[in-house]
């Protein structure tokens, strides 16, 4: 982790969300794949980047659970689009000096002979920078 | 950018971008594809020196330069005036949302055409992002492929697995319903096969987590497998090389074979294993 500060201004310019938006339905958090496994839910990323509660998201391991399905842009009846947020928290924390969330000296480790491309390029993607 | 005039006609000549794992691990999806086309009278011309697309979609708005791999596609098969033709559908969503921000978002795209300036390249959304699918449904016609058909998949039971990619969003992608699906259910039925419908075929299979984390994208699978078998489904195809990775895995007990779309296609117009390779 960087000593870099992740401010709720980045955040809202980056993913170009407006969480007042939202209506607290929860579908978003209903919707999720990683739900379970999530310590913060879409929901709450949404409310908590609008109470400016960054540093919380931005020290948890969900910004790295997100599987970008992008289910819960699609079924938000207010287009608020929580995984937008997601991306924007974990982006400003993977671009600080030193803090990519996975190092490219890992990867020989974690491949298997049928395992795609597009998996290697989509993580490098949403993990590093 | 050429002017109109200097444009080739439209024709059944696409521009075509595999993308890096129909290259390599998805190279039957690849061949098949392009195999098939072959029968239909359809070319697809390789864009030359296309580049990786990244796999998804950068989510946030200030990341140009994951856009740029997309906008050189992009701008190749407008300067040849053809629709552009993407298989893999990670390739197609990626492809698809940034020519969707070269339209609609004009930051993204003057930072974008800023950068390409020095290419000699300009992009202002001109081209037509189709997928495979869109292609036997729009193009070739779903009527035509089926007097092409000379083995109809006669009581094969077969789930079409959208995933996320194909549909999401569906303002953007505009293939068909984000919820309610049929684009591969007719295709399927245009094959001679019975298409299954379940609840779980447009749900996520765990994605890319799979490099890191393998235990999410397991939980997703199975669920996703036994939710077609449970339908009835004895055969369920994707679209997407890692969606079939995810399934695959653990395809084993569940009683249900996982298949890429093409080689039902390529099964029922008779293409030559061999002829694609």
């Amino acid at each position: 982790m960087s000593a870099y500060k992740v401010t709720q201004e980045e955040v809202l310019a980056v993913s170009g969300v407006d969480p007042k938006k939202c209506m607290r339905c929860g579908k978003c958090s209903a919707t999720c794949p990683a739900y379970d496994e999530m310590e913060y839910h879409p929901h709450e990323f949404v409310a908590m980047v609008e109470k400016g509660e960054i540093e919380k998201l931005a020290q948890s391991k969900s910004l790295y659970l997100c599987m970008t399905c992008m289910a819960c842009i699609q079924r938000c009846p207010r287009q608020v689009e929580p995984a937008k947020l997601v991306e924007a928290v974990r982006a400003a924390v993977i671009r600080g000096k030193g803090a990519t969330h996975l190092k490219p000296d890992a990867l020989p480790d974690m491949l298997d002979p049928d395992l795609p491309q597009q998996a290697i390029v989509s993580a490098m993607r949403k993990y590093t920078r | 950018m050429l002017g109109e005039s200097e444009r080739r006609p439209m024709s059944t000549i696409y521009s075509y971008f595999p993308g890096c794992t129909l290259k390599n691990k998805a190279r039957e999806l690849d061949a098949q594809a392009r195999g098939c086309a072959r029968l239909l009278g359809i070319e697809l011309e390789e864009i030359p020196e296309w580049q990786c697309c990244g796999g998804v979609y950068p989510l946030t708005t200030d990341e140009i330069a994951f856009r740029l791999s997309s906008v050189r596609a992009l701008a190749e098969a407008a300067r040849r005036g053809q629709k552009l033709v993407t298989v893999c559908s990670a390739c197609h969503n990626v492809i698809k949302q940034v020519d969707h921000d070269m339209k609609a978002g004009a930051a993204i795209a003057e930072k974008a055409n800023n950068y390409l300036a020095a290419e000699g390249v300009a992009y202002h959304g001109e081209t037509q992002v189709i997928h495979y699918l869109e292609l036997l449904r729009d193009e070739v016609g779903f009527d035509e492929l089926k007097r092409r058909v000379v083995k109809p998949l006669a009581g094969q039971k077969v789930g079409a697995y959208y995933g996320c990619l194909l549909l999401r969003p569906s303002h953007v992608m505009a293939m068909d319903s984000a919820e309610n699906p049929t684009i591969i259910e007719n295709l399927l039925a245009t094959l001679g096969a019975d298409p299954v419908v379940y609840a779980q075929r447009n749900e996520c299979c765990g994605g890319y987590l799979t490099l890191e984390d393998k235990s999410v994208p397991a939980k997703r699978a199975r669920a996703i497998l036994e939710n077609a078998r449970a339908q009835g489904a004895q055969t369920v195809v994707t679209a997407c090389p890692l969606c079939f990775y995810n399934l695959k895995k653990q395809e084993e007990g569940t009683g249900v074979q996982v298949k890429y779309f093409t080689e039902l296609l390529a099964e029922a117009l008779g293409l030559d294993a061999k002829e694609g390779e």
